[in-house]
Formats: C-alpha cells, structure tokens, sequence
C-alpha cells in the first residue's frame, strides 16, 4: 500500500537564516522536481517553495526509502550542511496528517499571518510547475485540487481572510509606530516581489506620496514605477537614494545583503539622523542585521514582522477553530476518497455490476417462462451465478495480484474502462463518504486481498 | 484656609494621577478627561491657596524649599495642562502627573522654616526670574516625561519585543517633536530667566558672581539644554540620544533646584532655608 509523506519546514520549525540558504539553493539549481528520476521510490511528487516554507510532499510505496532520498535531495540542495543541524528544523507527516497540513496551508492557517492570501496564489503556481513535469498523477492530483476548495471553502465560511492582516500591513503599522503620520513620506522601492508591491500599495493607501522604484532589470523597475507612479533610480544608486527616503522595502533575490552596515552608517549624518525604516522581504535578507544597531535606524525582515503579527492574531484565533474544524471534516473525506483508490472498489464494482446484469436478466426470463418449477428457477439461478463467477474470476483475481504494483491504477482504469463501470471514484467512492461502515467493511475487504 | 485649599490641591493631584495611571492600563478617553479635570480643579485650588499666601506675605511665595516645590509643582501642572490642550497626547499626563504628585507632596512634608521679609523678594524682576525659570523646568519636566515614553517605545521597536506599551505609546516622530518643542520652548525662558537673575542679583548684592553653586548649577544645566538644542540644530541629533539629554538634563534641573537648596550653601540659600 502506498504512503502519503509530507516533509518539510516553515517559519515556525526553522529560523530564516536555514530558510534562506534553501530559497538560495533552490534559485541556483533547477526545481527539485527535475530530479526525480534520483528518486526511485517516490511516485508523485508536489514541491512548494515560499519565503516562510518549503514542503515536498510525495507518495511512495515505501516509506522509509522514499524519505531517505528526498532527504538526501534536500541535503544536496543546501550543499550539505551536517544533517543533524538539519534534522531538528524539519518535520514529517504521513498520511492523515501529511493532507491536514497541506489543507492548513492552503487555507493559510498555517501562514505567517494567518489567513493571508499569497500562500494560495504560490501552492497554485507550484501544482502548474509539478503538473509541467509531470510529478503529480492521480492521488496528488486530487489531493491538491481538493485543497484549493478547502481554501476556498474555509474563506467563505470563516472570518479568517476578511480581517486578514498580511505581513505588509503589519509593516505599514510599524512604519505608523516608527513616523507617526505616512503622509509625505518617502518610500524606496528595492526589487520585485508579490510581498513588496503589496506593502507598497499598503504604504500608498497610508497617504505615502513619493515613491522611488530600484530593480535590476530596468524594464521591471520601469513596469513598477507606471503602476505606482513612481520615479526609477538605477540599482547601483541604491545608495543615494538611501539618503532621501523614509521607508526601503527590499525584496531583491540577491544571495549577499545589498545594503551594508557601512552604507547606511555614512549617510546618517547626511540624512540628519532623520530616522530610516527597512522592511526586508527577501529571503535571503538583503539588509545586514547588524545595520539595526544604527541609531535611529530600525530593521525588520520577515521574522521579526512576526511579532508585529502576534498582535493582532488574537482576536482571530476563534475563526481559526472554526477553520480547523472544516479541515479536519475535509481530511476525513479525503482519507476515505484515498482508500477507494485501492482495487477493492473496483472490484465491488464489478460483481455488482455482473449481479445487477444477471438478476434484470434473470427476471426478464422468469417473466417469459412462467410454468418454471420453482426446482428449475434454482437450477437457473445457480447456474446463471456460477457463469458470472468463474467469468469474473479471472479479471478479479488478475487486479487482486496487481493491486501491489506500481501500476495499479492503470489496470484499474483499464478494467474500469473495459467494463464501463463509474470512475475510480464512483459508486464505491460515494457510498462509502456517505457511510463509514461501509468505509470498515472495505478495508477489513482490502486487507484479506493484501494477504 | 489656605491649609485647607493645599489639601484639596493635594488630592485632586493624588486623585487625578490615579485616574492616568488607570487611564495608562486602559485606553478609554474619558479617563483622561475626568484626570484632566480633576488636576484642573486641583490647579485653581492650589493657585488660590499661592494667592493668598502671596497675599498675606506681600511677596510672590517662594522664598521656603516648600513654597518653591508647591509654586513648582503648580507650575508644571498648568504647563501640563496647557500643553495637552496644544498636542492632545493624552497618555503624557500617565507620565507626567506622578511628578507633580511627587512634588506637591514633598512640599507638603519637608519641614517648613520662618524666613525673614527681605525688600528683595518683592521686586518684579524677582517675580519675573523665579516664573520664567520654573516655567522652563516645567518644560524640561514634561521633555523628561516624552524622553522616558521615547526611549520605551524605542526600546521595543528596535529589540521588536513587543510588550504592553507598544500600542499605547504614539509614534517616535511624535515623541520626539514634544521633546524638541518643550526644549525649543523652555530653552530661552531659562536663559531670559538666568540673565534677569544674574541682573537682578547684581543690582541688590555686591558680589554677584560669587560662585554660588546653585547659580553654576543652572549654568551647567543651561550649558546642557545648549548642546542639545545646538546639536538638535546643527547636525540633527534626534531621537534616543536627544531623549537621553532631556532625561540627564531634568535630573541637573533637579539638582539645581532641590539638591543645592538641600545640601549645599550659597547666595540662594540665605534666603531659601
């Protein structure tokens, strides 16, 4: 039987410094999902890469193999650091819990700020990657459509996005704690990013007037500074232009800090002291921490964006609960659309097919042949059944031995196809999210199978 | 009477920084305008009960250490409530009314001493030196006030430890802008109050400048507010180390006042025992 494993790292297990060298590794190299040939037990495969998580969830045969290798991938991506220094950052879900997670991500529980609206945007993105390489099939097909409508689902019924605060707005109320009044402020606008332009549009909300845009691709700065109305500085001005703003957003994807502590330091006097706010959104960080220890001069990246959230999470936590719950609704039913998948529907589906065939036929012939004894009815009956039987008896047994192979699902589909019966999710599927006793009865089924 | 109107001064004062101090654990305005109230109450009581201690002396009633600290402690209540009135930065008062309390009662309890009438304390120049320089202390009082809110809420920001007063603290900008106002405000009172002092004591004793400490005192206090607003001016200091200055300068305000008074002697103590 197949496994379902989700292993990876967010904001809350790995602090940004172990977040960015993988957000680094995995700008240089091409998306793991390329290498899954190195990969021999893992079957599908799903990889999400943001600023605050990376997740590989993957299906395999065997468990404990299939982790080892994407381990080893994970290992090679970060240019080996000690594995152990590694191990304590990561967390693995199988199964029930892998698809838990995967729906608390997409429905943006699991977010930095919780109930943030890019995290469904990115999971979006990495499934159209994952589909081009063609790393995902049936199980996570399914998996990650069905946790786009959970997200979906949990933004229409809960509260949780209508106040959601996203990390810009947290910023933006920083930079209200840091100048007071936003009007007539200058922001500096340094690389592109989802995040940054958020802000950016959060800080020209504020009354923010003058914004100057830095990138270093000119056409990118230029698209930006139409849509803001912004001026351009070239990117290796950064420096002056550190001397008239208020507020840098930085959101480069440069690997090396693009602002120093020197830089800064040796325009504060130019500046007049006047007070400078970072809010770095890259990962990795484009601002030297060290620049924070300037007087008057305060930086904040991703993590540190975290407290501001911590804040005003609390009257949140209440839809949150409610959030949960349509979760864990939502992975029971997925849990029971996963155990269908194995053969025992189809092969339910099959003898009920025959049996539904053979009794309309079997009325149609009693009806024409009335003076039947109620003797020749059995013969009739018995005779009829066994037909049935032992011309099923090959088809079942066949899908019985490959119900442990790698090809399963083809010879599911096939016999399926063959014999016109209702998809993998049919009637098997819908009787049994209608009752979990039938759930029961088709493991306890599943189970005499494997032996 | 005049006990009497102390005592109620006393404790509208007590009363009124209480209503802050509740006011500082929650943000409801109305807290802040009973306080407001209540201290503004205490202020015409207080003022009647200077008035007519004035009154009866013939001179302004600042000539004892208590006289002083209660004139003071007037002083700074009205600038308070002025100066709320001007910025409407209610979580100040949180601040600055325990000082006031401080002072009105250290009046009250230090021992009271007769001082003979002397001609000198009932000319105008008298009146317009004590007023003008604890106007500026008042000044520098409510700078201290803003300084110890900056360097609060700068610590959290920058730390980014964010504990209870983050969201009752405004901005920085703003707290800084009370310490250069004050400071912009009180500076030159000071001086005018120095000079007229220096002035007026060369006129009615013969050695002026003798080295009284509480007159080097008030210099190096003037010699601190000078750096700052020097700096504040010229290169743009702001902020934490502005907030620091204002803070180390109310302290030589303090010592200048209150400490020179208390533990040591000279021109001002001849008459201010």
């Amino acid at each position: 039987m197949f496994n379902l494993v989700l292993l990876g790292m967010n904001h809350k297990t790995a602090p940004v410094e172990i977040r960015e060298r993988l957000a680094v590794s995995c700008q240089q190299h091409v998306s793991p999902l390329h290498l899954m040939p190195r990969l021999p037990h893992v079957d599908e495969m799903f990889f999400l890469s943001t600023c605050n998580r990376v997740e590989f969830l993957f299906t395999s045969r065997d468990h404990d193999l299939a982790l080892a290798e994407v381990k080893t991938l994970l290992l090679d991506y970060l240019g080996n650091p000690p594995a152990s220094l590694l191990e304590a950052h990561l967390y693995v879900h199988e199964n029930l819990q892998a698809v838990q997670h995967l729906f608390r991500v997409s429905s943006s529980l699991d977010s930095m700020v919780v109930g943030e609206p890019q995290i469904l945007g990115q999971l979006k993105a990495a499934y159209r990657e994952a589909t081009e390489c063609h790393t995902v099939r049936v199980i996570l097909n399914r998996l990650l459509h069905k946790s786009f409508s959970v997200a979906k689902r949990v933004r229409s019924e809960t509260m949780i996005g209508s106040h959601a605060v996203s990390i810009s707005y947290a910023a933006v109320e920083l930079a209200r704690k840091i100048f007071g009044e936003l009007k007539g402020k200058r922001v500096l606008l340094v690389g592109a990013g989802e995040m940054a332009e958020l802000a950016a549009e959060h800080l020209l909300a504020q009354g923010v007037r003058h914004m100057t845009v830095t990138n270093r691709t000119q056409e990118r700065a230029f698209e930006l500074a139409r849509r803001f109305k912004a001026d351009t500085i070239p990117f290796d001005h950064l420096g002056d232009g550190l001397r008239t703003t208020d507020i840098v957003l930085t959101s480069t994807g440069s690997p090396d800090p693009i602002v120093s502590y020197q830089n800064v330091k040796s325009r504060m006097r130019e500046r007049r002291n006047r007070p400078l706010f970072f809010i770095d959104i890259a990962v990795p960080r484009d601002v030297e921490p060290k620049v924070n220890e300037i007087d008057n001069v305060y930086v904040y990246d991703i993590d540190d964006l975290q407290g501001v959230v911590d804040l005003n999470r609390e009257d949140r936590k209440r839809e949150a609960m409610k959030a949960e719950h349509i979760i864990t609704e939502e992975t029971l039913k997925f849990q029971n659309w996963l155990e269908t998948l194995e053969v025992v529907p189809t092969i339910i589906a099959l003898r009920e097919k025959a049996e539904t065939i053979r009794a309309s036929e079997l009325q149609r012939t009693f009806t024409q042949l009335p003076d039947l004894s109620l003797k020749e009815r059995h013969a009739i009956e018995v005779l009829t059944g066994s037909i049935v039987k032992k011309l099923l008896h090959d088809p079942i047994l066949f899908l019985k031995k490959k119900a442990d192979r790698d090809s399963k699902e083809l010879f599911v589909d096939y016999t399926q196809q063959l014999f016109n019966l209702s998809d993998g999710n049919g009637i098997a599927s819908s009787s049994l999210t209608d009752s979990p006793v039938d759930a029961k009865n088709e493991t306890k089924m599943l189970k005499n199978i494997n032996k | 009477m005049e006990t009497l109107f102390l005592i109620v001064a006393t404790i509208c004062y007590c009363l009124g920084s209480a209503g802050y101090f509740v006011y500082l654990l929650r943000d409801r305005e109305v807290l802040h305008r009973i306080s407001w109230g209540i201290l503004l109450v205490g202020a015409v009581f207080h003022g009647c009960a200077i008035l007519l201690s004035s009154v009866s002396t013939g001179y302004l009633a600042v000539t004892t250490i208590q006289n002083a600290l209660s004139f003071f402690a007037w002083i700074l209540v009205i600038t308070y409530l002025l100066i709320q009135l001007r910025l409407q930065l209610r979580i100040l008062g949180s601040f600055v009314s325990p000082l006031i309390v401080v002072f009105m009662l250290l009046s009250l309890f230090l021992p009271a001493h007769i001082v003979p009438k002397s001609g000198i304390f009932q000319s105008g120049w008298f009146i317009v030196h004590v007023t003008s320089v604890f106007l500026a202390s008042a000044l520098f009082a409510l700078a201290f006030g803003a300084g110890i809110m900056y360097l609060l809420q700068e610590r959290q920001i920058k730390k980014k430890n964010f504990g209870y007063f983050y969201s009752r603290l405004p901005s920085l900008e703003r707290l800084d802008q009370i310490n250069y106002l004050c400071l912009v405000l009180g500076f030159p009172l000071w001086t005018a109050g120095l000079i007229i002092g220096f002035a007026y004591a060369s006129s009615v004793w013969p050695s002026p400048a003798g080295w009284d400490p509480k007159e080097i005192f008030a210099l190096i206090t003037w010699f601190i507010y000078a750096v700052l607003l020097h700096e504040r001016l010229a290169v743009g200091w702001r902020g934490r180390r502005a907030a620091w200055l204002a803070i180390f300068g109310f302290s030589a305000v303090l010592i200048t006042f209150l400490g020179v008074n208390l533990f040591l002697k000279g021109h001002h103590t001849v008459f201010i025992r």
